[in-house]
């Protein structure tokens, strides 16, 4: 019986060992973000990151007194690259937060990943109406938006200007037609042709030909990236500027405005969000990026620094308890932190209701840059049209 | 559908066709005296793009920006071939194919880190901007028509330079016979660096004449890329009459069947099912032709004459 002695007393030092990991890892709050980072599309990673950045700045780097550490993965607009960041993160650096995620292609493929193995997935840009509606889950919270959102709130404003004989452009792949969707759900006029381009075309000359061809009263499209950087010069350039009014959601941005500068001017968008608007939140952080980076800020920005402030809001709320789960969902649906976009709330599925507005592309100050301005409120704590589908309550 | 529609849309696939000539007139010589795959060739069209923006913005002076961006990316040719590629010849094609991915690679990141990943701001000069009416209803970019006008001069001169001078005469002799033309004492090596150096100037031209229509950012080359090795493959590898044609039949093929494919389709399908299959069947256009070609001339459709 003696030499059994030793091997018991090992087992209990290694089980006391493996039970006090996780707990020594709590010293710490361990958020992976994941987003592009490289390729032509690393440009709104890295917005991304600044925004982090800023906001642990702005939060002393701690949550309810424990030390914030953030560990950034490249998801290569891959999905299945996203996906095995994100195991990586969960796995070996075993994070308490997966946030981020530009695609919503990637995010399909991530937040199932994350909350299934337990861990929170906060959403900062896509809104895949999957996750919004059937795939909704406790764990997942998105500081963004529903995609459809955005476009509805385009279509209302043309609805409600009553214009007719809109000729529609778009990608041809599963964001180009939800956008599309979105907007035919609050736009009931005539619709002159609906064209769909391939993803990550440059030159647009030919469908521009057909455009004018068709005399349309107006035109709305969707072009996020370098594809909305084309679009716009080529659109300016072939002289449609003056003839056909151009209404646009995800085109015209802070990012594409250095790129095309005076070809964005008198541009209509639909967004959550702006430079512009008016809360201490929003100041502060607009102006702190100015200083910090030397940039205007972008909403993909505005987003990521919001889901840092809302991860903050919940390990405050637990006093840093990262065990209790329930505690911090239950702090999550209340969203209450100082938000970029203002006071909002969440919706059953955990998507936001918030306003949505109108912006239009203006003349900067002397010397610098066009900049964006809102215009008037489109819709009022705007709700996703996929909630119901959500088995959450 | 009208006449001047069909024109314009013409015009557009000339414009597509010559800007992709420039880019497979370097390519297809590579490929065809040096037998070397180069997948570079796409970095030379951004590397042409950001010099001639970086110049422009520097000195203010557009055509110093062009002069510049074009020397600055024929000295790059010819480093990458002195430094990189001269190694590869004796290589086989995955080699190749290996080591000039890792160069494109290598200029999107290096370019990302000079001039950062966001997109440069680049213009052209007032005079060159704007439209034209070249007919009632036919309102035509004028930097449009300058591109064309350049991509037919420099496919004349080509012509001319291979044709009927010296040195296109060994640039023929070595695509047929390499061993032979070295035997008789012509520096082989050197006649390879020029080839180089000039196929990636012309590349550059094309990527510099592209910055202020497209988007100047790391990776623009991978883009144009493909459809040019379609453009060579249709042509038939190493020979420029083929790389110009191969171009304008790509250029036109791809531009007609964005436009007018659609509407073909509605008038035999019903308008749904016209919308699904119209943007799907146009991006495979090239493809299918490109298919098509291989299986009946495989050789492309004027093969380099051995």
């Amino acid at each position: 019986m003696r030499h059994k002695t030793p091997s018991i007393l090992m087992i209990g030092i290694a089980a006391a060992l493996l039970a006090a990991a996780p707990a020594a890892a709590q010293q710490k709050v361990k958020i992976g973000f994941i987003t592009t980072l490289s390729g032509p599309q690393g440009v709104i990673g890295e917005y991304m990151k600044n925004s982090v950045e800023l906001a642990l700045d702005h939060i002393g780097r701690k949550m309810a007194g424990l030390e914030v550490e953030v560990v950034y993965g490249d998801d290569q607009v891959k999905p299945d690259v996203g996906k095995q960041v994100a195991e990586e993160m969960m796995k070996k650096q075993q994070v308490d937060f997966v946030a981020g995620i530009i695609w919503s292609n990637v995010m399909l493929a991530v937040a199932p990943t994350v909350t299934e193995a337990g861990k929170f997935m906060i959403g900062t840009n896509a809104g895949p109406h999957e996750l919004a509606g059937k795939m909704c889950n406790e764990l997942f919270f998105t500081t963004s938006w529903q995609n459809d959102d955005t476009p509805e709130a385009m279509g209302k404003v043309m609805q409600d200007q009553g214009i007719t004989d809109v000729y529609v452009m778009a990608p041809n792949y599963a964001a180009g037609k939800d956008m599309v969707n979105g907007f035919k759900r609050s736009y009931k006029g005539r619709i002159v042709d609906e064209v769909y381009t391939r993803l990550g075309q440059t030159d647009y000359q030919a469908e521009l030909s057909q455009l004018r061809s068709k005399n349309p009263k107006a035109v709305f499209v969707f072009y996020p990236g370098g594809m909305g950087i084309s679009f716009l010069r080529q659109y300016s350039e072939a002289g449609l500027r003056g003839q056909f009014p151009l209404y646009s959601v995800y085109t015209v941005d802070e990012i594409s405005i250095p790129a095309v500068k005076h070809a964005a001017l008198g541009q209509y968008e639909t967004r959550y969000w702006s430079p512009d608007l008016k809360n201490p939140a929003n100041q502060k952080y607009v102006s702190d990026y100015r200083k910090k980076y030397g940039k205007m800020p972008v909403f993909y920005g505005a987003q990521s620094y919001d889901g840092i402030l809302l991860i903050d809001s919940a390990v405050r709320a637990v006093k840093g308890n990262l065990a209790d789960k329930k505690g911090m969902v239950a702090a999550m649906k209340k969203a209450d932190f100082a938000s970029t976009r203002g006071k909002f709330s969440y919706n059953s599925n955990h998507f936001p209701i918030q306003n949505f507005y109108l912006l239009k592309t203006v003349t900067g100050p002397a010397g610098q840059d066009p900049v964006m301005e809102i215009q008037k409120t489109v819709f009022t704590n705007h709700r996703d049209s996929y909630a119901k589908e959500c088995p959450m309550k | 559908m009208n006449f001047v529609l069909v024109l314009e849309q013409t015009l557009n696939g000339l414009q597509l066709g010559v800007m992709l000539f420039l880019m497979a007139a370097g390519l297809t010589l590579v490929f065809g005296i040096m037998n070397l795959v180069n997948l570079a060739h796409g970095s030379f069209y951004m590397v042409g793009a950001y010099l001639a923006t970086y110049f422009y913005q520097v000195t203010g002076s557009y055509w110093l920006g062009v002069l510049l961006g074009l020397a600055g990316t024929l000295a790059v040719g010819v480093a990458v071939e002195l430094v990189a590629l001269r190694t590869l010849y004796e290589r086989d094609h995955l080699d190749q194919v290996l080591a000039t991915f890792g160069l494109i690679l290598f200029f999107n990141e290096l370019a990302a880190m000079i001039w950062g990943r966001a997109a440069l701001y680049t213009t052209i000069p007032e005079y060159l901007s704007g439209h034209v009416d070249l007919l009632p209803g036919l309102r035509y970019p004028l930097y449009r028509l300058v591109i064309i006008a350049v991509g037919l001069a420099v496919a004349g001169l080509l012509w001319f330079v291979v044709a009927r001078t010296r040195l296109g005469m060994l640039v023929r002799a070595g695509a047929s016979n390499r061993a032979m033309v070295a035997a008789l004492g012509v520096n082989v090596r050197l006649l390879y660096t020029m080839v180089f150096g000039f196929g990636a100037a012309l590349a550059g031209l094309a990527g510099l004449m592209a910055g202020p229509i497209h988007v100047v950012q790391p990776g623009m080359g991978e883009l144009i890329l493909i459809e040019v090795l379609v453009v060579i493959v249709i042509g038939g590898i190493g020979s420029i009459r083929g790389a110009l044609a191969g171009a304008l039949i790509v250029g036109m093929v791809d531009t007609l069947g964005r436009a007018f494919l659609k509407p073909a389709l509605a008038t035999v399908l019903s308008p749904t099912a016209a919308d699904a299959a119209g943007p799907a069947l146009a991006s495979m256009l090239i493809y299918l032709l490109m298919a098509a070609v291989l299986a009946l001339k495989p050789q492309g459709l004027f093969p380099a004459r051995l």
